[in-house]
């Protein structure tokens, strides 16, 4: 470039591979960002309010349409709130199932994000049938891991979008011994292919990006934390659900329908990184050696390293469904009997894209008098932005619009933004 | 194989108020997914990539309700350009679950959740597509399902009209010999005044039917009212029961209404 210190605006109507619908605002004077700004203008559905006067046992069906992409972070985090509330102790069957069932969206939405969304960007793909053309195995691959994580959710909940099967106390139903059987095989015959993933992941060349940022996830003393834990973040606090105002704020831009969460008056990181430079030690030996060997150094300051931790985490989960179902048993009850009890209920999640937190306020009859949920996304929001600041300076501003826009894109789809859940889809506008 | 490719059908996703889960149908088809573009031209889908939103088309797939100012004059636009307009899932047939701020006062719970109310662009009603436009086929069910989505692709290949099931959930229930939850457990289930098209997948759990999929045809909504009344349901309850998921589509919108005049009493 000849002219370092243009002014110049691009107009990116869309942005795609992302879920829902958003907007970023870039404006460079002078060679410099005068104004970024992603803006989220997904129309607001109120979910906080229509759940006002709602009895307890619609919850979960109601919090799954927040999200067609992660419904059972929504129904479990629920479920937990509302069993904690109301002294409901969980069978060991019904704590382990949750688990499972949560590995399963995991492992599909994980899966979906790499190969329909994320991957494309690296091998210079509009799309993922485009990439299927070059990468025909890996994207069939990725797409037949999908379709497990979809069948997991399946089994606990009848449907993997929306599922029905769980209930305050537990699930509704028990899956059959015999199709425990089968999933068991299928989940065997995916732990190669998932390593597979991650050793392709890890080969795809990515932007070298250094950022300070503040990792948040949930931590657990024992587990690789996913549908239980306590809040902890890489400054080393560590909290538990119900503490959650008095260290994050939300607040209001003009510019978004989804709030903006700050840690400390900072923006801070959710998600599969975060979890990942968190909870690193609490993954079993092999899925730590496969790391090792990936070259992979945690913890990584680099937001690129987002899709391999995806890669890390579905054979995460892959293991842990499978160590879980090992011995299953058909339980005498799938759920406990429940008596609601008044007072404030929160509970807290890992879902794909990060900390779910939710908190409702329930009256004696076992109805919602008001509530609140804090999604992954929105949480994120304020750190795209400042990554999307760092990173473009890293890049260099005087790239033609067209590579700015393709960098902006991938480090915004590096955070998987779930718009539907913070309120969903991005244009690009950039003025310079 | 060129002149295959030629004749290869247009086809449009749209995303209008929802939570992108009726778009999954197509994105969690697996391999078959690549099947099925194999056999269609995908020109738009945001989600999944092909951004062209004004380009002629020959079926438009349309998720979400309208909700925003500019979704009354983009629907427009959506209609302009498809020959064959199919509205899927419960957002884009009835309004979804965010309809159930058509009866509160929206400019109130905008002004409660956010600090610069001025910035939000919201209508105070969410409506659905056929509201709006003409809608060639309307397949409902929060969300639909993969198999669905495929029938209905497969029918417009073949050159034929989808067919809708109207039919209640029982009959699909009764068919795979569930015990009815509400004859053998006394379970307030929406079973008998809901469209089939799930395969009784909550009944399937020994649950209750929360009526996704919306109204079915002749649903007799009076007798289910009273025999929910029979079961002890509070008033306010079985208003609930129909005022969830599809709270705007008609049947259900009346059902409720006539279950409110218990309330008031």
């Amino acid at each position: 470039m000849s002219d370092e210190r243009r002014s110049v605006a691009i107009h990116v109507p869309v942005l795609a591979r992302v879920e829902g619908e958003g907007a970023l605002d870039l404006r460079i004077d002078d060679g410099d960002i005068s104004e970024l700004r992603l803006r989220i203008f997904e129309p607001p559905r109120f979910f906080e309010k229509f759940l006002e006067g709602r009895h307890y046992a619609e919850i979960p069906d109601m919090v799954a349409r927040i999200c067609g992409i992660c419904p059972v972070a929504y129904q479990v985090t629920a479920a937990q709130a509302l069993e904690q509330l109301f002294g409901v102790e969980l069978s060991p069957w019904a704590r382990a199932m949750r688990r499972v069932f949560y590995c399963g969206e995991w492992i599909q939405s994980h899966s979906l994000h790499i190969h329909l969304l994320a991957a494309p960007d690296f091998f210079g793909c509009n799309n993922a049938i485009e990439l299927a053309k070059i990468a025909p195995d890996e994207v069939r691959r990725g797409l037949r891991i999908q379709a497990l994580g979809n069948a997991l959710m399946d089994l606990f909940g009848a449907r993997s979008v929306h599922p029905v099967g769980v209930r305050i106390g537990g699930f509704h139903g028990a899956p059959s011994l015999s199709r425990i059987q089968d999933m068991r095989d299928r989940l065997r015959d995916a732990l190669p292919e998932a390593e597979a993933l991650i050793r392709w992941a890890a080969t795809i060349p990515m932007p070298q990006d250094d950022q300070a940022f503040v990792s948040v996830a949930l931590r657990h003393p024992g587990d690789y934390a996913i549908e239980r834990g306590g809040i902890a973040a890489s400054d080393g606090l560590l909290i538990e659900a119900h503490d959650f105002d008095a260290h994050f704020a939300e607040r209001h831009e003009p510019h978004s329908t989804a709030l903006f969460s700050s840690y400390r008056g900072q923006p801070y990181l959710v998600g599969p990184l975060a979890r990942l430079n968190l909870n690193h030690d609490r993954l079993p030996e092999r899925i730590q050696a496969l790391l090792a060997e990936s070259g992979l150094a945690l913890p990584s300051r680099n937001l690129f390293h987002s899709l391999v931790a995806r890669a890390v985490e579905i054979l995460l989960a892959l293991q842990e469904a499978l160590r879980l179902l090992e011995h299953y048993r058909l339980p005498d009850s799938p759920w406990v009997p429940v008596t609601p009890r008044a007072g404030i209920a929160t509970g807290c999640t890992e879902a794909p894209r990060g900390l779910l937190w939710h908190r409702y306020e329930m009256d004696s009859d076992g109805c919602v008098v008001n509530a609140r949920i804090v999604p992954p996304t929105s949480q994120n929001q304020a750190r795209i932005e400042e990554d999307l600041r760092l990173s473009l300076l890293n890049f260099g501003l005087d790239h033609a619009d067209e590579a700015l826009r393709l960098h902006c894109e991938k480090v915004i789809r590096n955070y998987d933004p779930c718009i539907s859940c913070a309120t969903h889809f991005l244009r690009l506008n950039v003025e310079r | 194989m060129d002149a295959q490719t030629a004749v290869k059908p247009r086809v449009a996703v749209h995303k209008f108020s929802s939570c992108d889960g009726c778009q999954l149908a197509l994105l969690n088809l697996g391999e078959d997914l690549l099947a099925l573009a194999a056999r269609v031209e995908l020109v738009h889908f945001a989600e999944a990539g092909p951004l062209d939103p004004d380009t002629e088309v020959d079926i438009a797939f349309v998720e979400g309700s309208v909700s925003t100012p500019e979704d009354l004059e983009r629907i427009q636009q959506v209609r302009r350009h498809s020959r064959m307009l199919i509205a899927i899932g419960a957002c884009a047939t009835s309004g979804g679950i965010q309809a159930l701020r058509n009866g509160a006062d929206g400019a109130e719970w905008v002004a409660r959740i956010y600090s610069h109310p001025e910035a939000i662009s919201s209508l105070a009603h969410s409506t659905p597509i056929a509201s709006h436009v003409k809608v060639d086929f309307e397949l409902w069910g929060c969300p639909v399902s993969g198999p669905q989505m495929l029938a209905v692709v497969n029918a417009l290949l073949l050159g034929v009209t989808p067919r809708a099931n109207a039919d209640k959930v029982c009959t699909e229930c009764k068919r795979q010999g569930y015990p009815c939850v509400m004859v053998s457990r006394g379970v307030a289930c929406m079973g008998p005044v809901t469209r089939a098209g799930c395969g009784a997948l909550c009944p399937g759990l020994g649950r209750d039917c929360y009526g996704c999929y919306g109204p079915a045809e002749n649903a007799n909504t009076d007798a289910l009212a009273t025999q929910f009344d029979h079961l002890g349901l509070e008033p306010q309850a079985i208003v609930h029961r129909f005022q969830s998921i599809n709270s705007q589509a008609p049947v259900f919108l009346a059902a409720a209404d006539k279950a409110r005049m218990g309330c008031d009493e």
